[in-house]
Formats: structure tokens, sequence, C-alpha cells
């Protein structure tokens, strides 16, 4: 192999591929064709980016947490706050929920190095749940149960209108997305991805060959958390509203859900996954408006149990495999 | 302020019972079951169901519930949990979550989603007071019940855990599982009985909480997270470290919950953020086998 060969083969994953645009234009083209289904795009668009933000976490780093849902509120009250308060214009109102979630990921970020899975998991619902009573108890600030409401958004760019049937808001997230999957695919595929996805499989030896193994996972988190928050952001943006569910258990569960629906360490797992999962959820949903939640349960031990590869392929479930 | 700390005493005791199987569980295979606290709504059901439909009395229910949630345990561990052992943690937690989903609904299903109540017998629903000088300790029958009952257990497992065969092999298989299987204990066996006992415990356990904690369908993740923290603060290797978790815990609660009504939960999660971030691998993690 020549030098210009190997460089090609290493820069392979991160071009786009001939299908990715095509597969984009879907989604903008279920819009175009079907107003009615803008909520539902929408949504699978801001879960998409989170569950994303959650891969960062947990697919490269290998950092199991259940509470990220705490990033997804701090950015859905700061872009509620700051548009209430501060200007209406969502594109500033995104890039300043982001710096408030990165810098509350990078305070949290202290308390995920030490201990084992459990303890971590411990500490991020911990986080989770305490600033869920926070935003309870904050009422003058947060609407606390009523949620934070009145909040009223200015066109995109000056350009966009918000429009009640929620087309603008889908466009809106869907462009953010993917502008957020082109950095994202840079970020995994750049050294320090590289680096986080070693340190998931061995930490010791990561650092023994020299990385900083603490700062590279208080950057990812930090990341992860900047992301989340703008998922959150999106969300207010499009719902005129934020309400305290952004930091329920729920929430966290629910992405954790998606992203190994999807599949971890993939970038189109967390989109997979979230599209999979809303789409599930509007299906059963509406056939069984109380209890979808068993159909959820039943699909997850199913999963588990088979495996996700054995699932896709149902003629090997009764061949008894190294389970019997 | 005694009265708080009583009911925090009681409180604390009761989420001991409910959290020493999922401790084990956790010691013993390094399970992560978030399904715990769906045997003890089980539990917890099957008191309620057989005291409003069939008049049986409190006292007869409540070993029942033990008996019931204990052959539940045995049956889903042989058949749903056993291949899950080996997985990593990320698959063992979705798996529960989704047994405590199918659990959760299909009560919802059966019975409704409205909270439960239990018509505790008469002799129950009074309280005594002692006065200590300035301070009055009012304590409810109830309660005294949950602590004696629970002070019961304690020493039962303890001397179980401490004195006999059965208890030695455990401790054997939670330190090593396997040295232990090389040395002819056979780990299987174990771990199938003390899941079964672990889960008849919380069934236990819900049936004595159904009248503190409230029953109603959302029950198992509202206290899975106290389970949870009962485990990662007390550790898996003894019953003190639980035990004193679980006293911390419950009284952090009853007292923050009186005196900052409004911050809810607030004080306890703090608390166990602060725990873990001073002792990561909880207050009494043993140097040793993992």
């Amino acid at each position: 192999m020549t030098p210009a060969a190997v460089h090609d083969a290493l820069r392979d994953k991160t071009r786009i591929k001939v299908w990715e645009p095509v597969l984009w234009l879907v989604p903008l083209a279920v819009v175009a064709l079907f107003p009615g289904s803008s909520f539902l795009v929408n949504q699978m668009a801001i879960m998409a980016l989170f569950a994303i933000s959650l891969d960062l976490v947990l697919g490269y780093a290998g950092i199991m947490s259940l509470g990220h849902a705490a990033f997804f509120g701090m950015g859905a009250f700061a872009a509620g706050l700051f548009a209430k308060f501060v200007m209406p214009e969502p594109i500033a109102g995104l890039v300043f929920a982001m710096a408030v979630g990165g810098i509350s990921a990078y305070l949290c970020s202290y308390t995920i190095l030490r201990g084992s899975e459990l303890t971590i998991v411990m500490v991020t619902l911990g986080v989770s749940l305490i600033l869920f009573e926070v935003g309870n108890y904050m009422t003058w600030l947060t609407g606390g149960a009523d949620g934070l409401q009145g909040v009223v958004m200015a066109p995109v760019l000056g350009l966009f209108p918000f429009t009640f049937d929620g087309v603008t808001a889908a466009y809106y997230s869907l462009v953010v997305l993917a502008v957020f999957l082109v950095v994202y695919r840079r970020i995994v595929n750049s050294p320090f991805g590289t680096g986080l996805r070693l340190i998931r499989d061995n930490r010791l030896r990561a650092s023994a060959i020299g990385i900083d193994t603490d700062k590279r996972i208080k950057l990812a988190y930090t990341l992860a958390g900047a992301i989340a928050a703008a998922a959150g952001a999106v969300q207010t943006h499009s719902m005129n509203f934020a309400s305290l569910d952004a930091f329920a258990f729920e929430r966290s569960a629910d992405v954790l859900l998606m992203v190994v629906i999807g599949g971890t360490a993939w970038i189109y797992g967390g989109v997979v996954g979230a599209v999979v999962f809303i789409g599930l959820h509007h299906v059963l949903s509406d056939l069984t408006p109380q209890y979808w939640t068993f159909w959820v349960g039943v699909f997850l031990v199913l999963l588990m149990r088979v495996g996700r590869d054995r699932l896709v392929r149902p003629w090997t479930w009764f061949k008894g495999g190294p389970h019997g | 302020m005694l009265t708080i700390l009583f009911d925090g005493v009681a409180y604390g005791m009761l989420l001991f019972i409910l959290a020493i199987g999922l401790s084990v569980t956790l010691g013993l295979m390094n399970f992560i079951n978030l399904a715990h606290g769906a045997f003890a709504m089980a539990g917890g059901y099957v008191t309620v169901l057989l005291m409003q439909n069939h008049n049986v009395p409190f006292l007869l229910c409540v070993p029942i519930a033990f008996l019931v949630t204990a052959v539940l345990g045995a049956i889903l561990e042989r058949t749903l949990y056993r291949p899950m052992y080996g997985k990593p943690a990320l698959d063992q937690v979705l798996f529960s979550i989704g047994l405590a989903f199918i659990a959760m609904t299909i009560v919802d299903y059966s019975i409704g989603s409205s909270e439960q109540i239990i018509q505790l017998p008469h002799w129950l629903r009074g309280r005594s007071e002692l006065a200590f000088g300035d301070h009055v300790l009012g304590m409810g029958h109830y309660r005294l019940l949950i602590i004696a009952v629970c002070i019961v257990l304690t020493i039962l497992l303890q001397y179980v855990l401490t004195h006999t065969r059965f208890g030695s092999r455990l401790r054997a298989s939670v330190d090593d599982q396997r040295v232990a299987d090389g040395l002819g204990i056979n780990v299987n066996v174990i771990f199938f009985s003390t899941f079964a006992v672990g889960s008849g415990l919380a069934g236990l356990g819900g049936a004595m909480g159904a009248e503190v904690l409230g029953l109603d369908p959302t029950f198992p993740f509202k206290f899975m997270i106290y389970f949870l923290i009962v485990v990662a603060l007390g550790g898996t290797s003894s019953l003190t470290g639980p035990l004193l978790a679980s006293l911390i815990l419950g009284i952090a609660d009853v007292a923050g919950k009186y005196y900052m009504p409004k911050l809810g939960s607030f004080i306890v999660y703090a608390v166990m953020i602060l725990i873990l971030l001073w002792r990561p691998d909880g207050l009494f993690a043993r140097r040793g086998a993992k």
C-alpha cells in the first residue's frame, strides 16, 4: 500500500457515503408531503440528537449514564429562559443553552471519574433527580410543575417563523440534527474519538500508552452535555414550552433504550434508535394508549435475551445458540 | 425530634428488608436487577388482594406474600434470569427494566392504577407516647411492629450467614465464584435459593411497606432508586453495610421531608452523591476478591 492509499483507507470512515444524502431527503420529503407528520418527525429528530449525545458517553467512552436527561433539561430551561428574558432569537438561544449544558456537564464530569459501574449509574441518576427536585422547588424561575410558559420564539435567522402546524419546527430540528451529525462524525473519528474507544476497552492500558484518561472523559462528557442541551433547546424552541419532564428519569431511560436499540458506538445508532422507538411508541400508543409500556418491556426482554444480532434474524432463534 | 428519628429508623428498617435481596444478588452474581421493586410490588398486591377479597388477617398475609414472591422469583430465575448472568451490565439493566415495565403494566391492566389501601387491624393503628423531659417520643404501633420484624429478620439472616453451612457457602461464592465452584460448591443452587429468598424478602417488605410507602403500579420505579442507593452505599459484602445505609437513608429522608418538605427527596440524593464521591465503592467496601 502506498502512503496515499493508507491515508485514504484511514479517512474512509470520516467521509459522507453516497447513500447518506438520499437518506436525508426522506424526512424532508415526508414533512413536505405530509405536514401532519411534522410533530412526529420533530420528536424523532430531537431525540436522535439527544441519543447521539448519550452515545458519545456510553458507546464511545463506555460510561454508563442513567441520568443524561439532566443536560437535556438544563438546555430546555436555559433556552426557554433565554428566549423569555434576553432575546427570542432561536440560534442565539441554542448557543446559550449549549454553553449552559456544557458547563454543567463539565462540573458533573468530576463525579464520574472513579467508582464501579453501579456507582457511576447512581451518581448520574442522582444528579438528574436533584436537578428535577431543584426545578420543582424554584417555582419562581421554572414555573415548577406547570412548566415554563409564555416562551415566544422569533423566526429562525429572522426568516422562518415558527408555525402552528409545526412544519418549520420539524425542518429546524432536522437541520440542527444534520449539522450536529457532521460535527459528530469528525469528533468520533478524530484521534480524540479513537482515544475514547481505547479508554472504553481498557482504561489501564490507555493510560499506560500516555493518554490522559481523566481529561478525555471530562471532555467527552462536556461535549455530550452540550449536545444534549442543544436537543433540549430545540425541544423548547419547537414547543414554546419547557416542562420538568425534561429532567425526568423516564427520559433518561428512554434515550438509553434508543441508543441500545440502534446500536452503540455507531453514528447513526442514535438516529435509528430514535426513529424505531418513537415510531413504535406512536403505533403502540395508538393501539393501546395506556399499556404500550408492556410491549416496550416485552421488546426489551426479547432484545436482551435473544441478542440484537439474532433478533434481526428470526430463523436462528430456535436453533439453540450458546445459551441453549 | 425523637419521633422523627423513630419514624426514620422504621422507614430505614423497611428499606433494608426491601433491598437486602438486591444487595445479595448484586454481590453474588454481579447482576444489576432493576426489577427487584417488582417483586416488592407483587408482595404488596398479594396482601391487598387477600385482605380485600378473602378477608385473610394481615399477619397471615405477610408470610403468604413472602412465599408467593419467593416462588415467583424462583420461577423467573430459572426461566429468564439465568442466561443473563454473563452478559454486560448494560444488557442486564435493560433486561430488568423491561421486566419491570411488564410487571407494572400487568398490574395496571388487571388491578387498576389507583393506589391501594391496606386496612390495618385495629390494634395496629394506635400510637404510644413516651416522654423524656421535654422530648416526646411518639411511636406508631405499626412502625413498632415493622422495627420488631426487621430486627428479628436481621438477626435471623445474620445467623444464617455466619453460623450455617449454607451461609459460609454463600459467602464463599460472593467472594469468588470460580474458586467456590472449584471447591465443589454448587454455585447455581446457592444462587437459585438466594434469589428466591431475596425476592421473598422483597415481597415481605412490600407487604409490610404497602401502608407506609403507598402501593400503586409505579411502585417498582418509585422505590428502585432507593434500593439502589442502599446497595451502592452499603456495599455487597455484609449485612451491616446495607443495614447502616438504609438507616441513614431512612432518617435522612424522613427528616428532610419533615423539615424541608418543598425540597422533596433532594436531601437523600445529595447525601448519596456526597457519600459516593467520598467513598466510590460504598461505605463498607472490602478490599479483596473483586
